[in-house]
């Protein structure tokens, strides 16, 4: 009990304390564990840590059909060149799809640089200037299924090899897509909030009817990153394993 | 208001993030260049993971903020997914009793 008031009193003497002891100390706290964070921001990295799991899942299925599977896995290397000036081109749409999504990435940084400045114009402009990106990513990605669909791609077979292949691409690359627009509507709404000053009034949220500051950008951020993040991870393992 | 004067933390000098976003179109070249030169066998899937990990790494310290979060929300959002790695090496495993017995007891046919 001694050594409880006195963990608190430091604590509001000297700030929390260092290394692990300070993270002891907050998540034995009776209050909240996540002191300087707020609701929302904490409630969307819970929200994205689990999505962490889902497409753990995914590619741990794609991992273990190719590790078990006897029939020759088709080579990503051949089956996404683009034939370019009569030259085939090994994986060039997922390398330029790579660069417009690591691009969007850049700019929602720095649309939630200019939201805690408060420039509202700016801020927009780059929100919509990754919804852009967003959505060329998707634009892209449809092109992409439909140059395999046409060249026999299914879910249950395909010309070059293991019949998982197809199953395994369009569950993830397709539950990827699924994020990414998602991600752009949200993108076009946040995008439409910032330019109202709904976040320099404080204006209730519709959902939520909480009041919104610039935090929303960097929130709408998190998920962004993320969906980018996830891109890495199907990009080295999916495409060039 | 408390909140906004908690957050003016997450300001950063736009260069920063310039020089991340730099950094990440490399790494990206790099990570496609493996694939391009044609690096096979060890080299290439110590290449992938290692261009990976770094721009995961940039994008979730920089891009989102991690570096600068309060140290109880980087564990607790961090260590978890480590856990993945055993579930990855239960499939390892179980992958390579299913194509044991698919060669030893189908003649290597099955799916």
């Amino acid at each position: 009990m001694a050594e409880l008031t006195r963990m608190q009193t430091d604590d509001v003497a000297m700030g929390p304390p260092a290394g692990l002891r300070g993270v002891a100390a907050d998540f034995a706290s009776d209050q909240r564990a996540f002191k300087n964070v707020s609701w929302g921001k904490a409630m969307m990295w819970i929200f994205l840590l689990s999505d962490t799991f889902i497409f753990g899942c995914f590619l741990l299925a794609y991992m273990t059909a190719r590790m078990s599977t006897p029939v020759p896995w088709p080579n990503p290397s051949e089956v996404f060149a683009l034939n370019i000036g009569g030259q085939e081109v090994p994986l060039i749409l997922i390398a330029i799809m790579t660069f417009i999504l690591i691009s969007s990435s850049g700019t929602m940084a720095m649309a939630v640089n200019f939201g805690y400045r408060r420039e509202r114009g700016k801020t927009a402009a780059l929100l919509l200037l990754t919804a852009a990106l967003g959505a060329t990513f998707v634009g892209m990605q449809a092109f992409e299924w439909t140059k395999l669909i046409t060249e026999g791609v299914r879910p249950w077979e395909n010309p070059w090899g293991a019949a998982q292949f197809g199953s395994s691409f369009f569950m993830i690359t397709g539950f990827h897509g699924t994020h990414v627009t998602f991600g752009v509507i949200f993108l076009l709404v946040t995008a439409r909030k910032v330019w109202r000053g709904d976040f320099d009034t404080g204006q209730r949220g519709f959902f939520t009817s909480r009041r919104g500051s610039y935090e929303n950008v960097e929130i709408m951020g998190l998920y962004w990153h993320f969906v980018d993040l996830v891109w890495v991870f199907i990009f080295a393992f999916f495409y060039l394993w | 208001m408390a909140q906004a004067q908690a957050h003016s933390g997450q300001q950063h000098p736009i260069r920063l993030y310039l020089v991340v976003w730099g950094l990440l179109f490399v790494l990206s070249t790099f990570s496609y260049l493996v694939d391009y030169l044609g690096i096979q066998g060890y080299p290439r899937w110590t290449l992938i993971i290692v261009f990976m990990m770094l721009k995961a790494g940039l994008i979730v310290a920089i891009f989102m903020h991690m570096a600068w979060e309060r140290l109880a929300l980087v564990y607790a959002i961090l260590l978890p997914p480590l856990l993945v790695l055993v579930f990855v090496a239960m499939m390892a495993s179980e992958s390579h009793y299913t194509i044991f017995t698919r060669l030893a007891f189908l003649g290597g046919a099955g799916p």
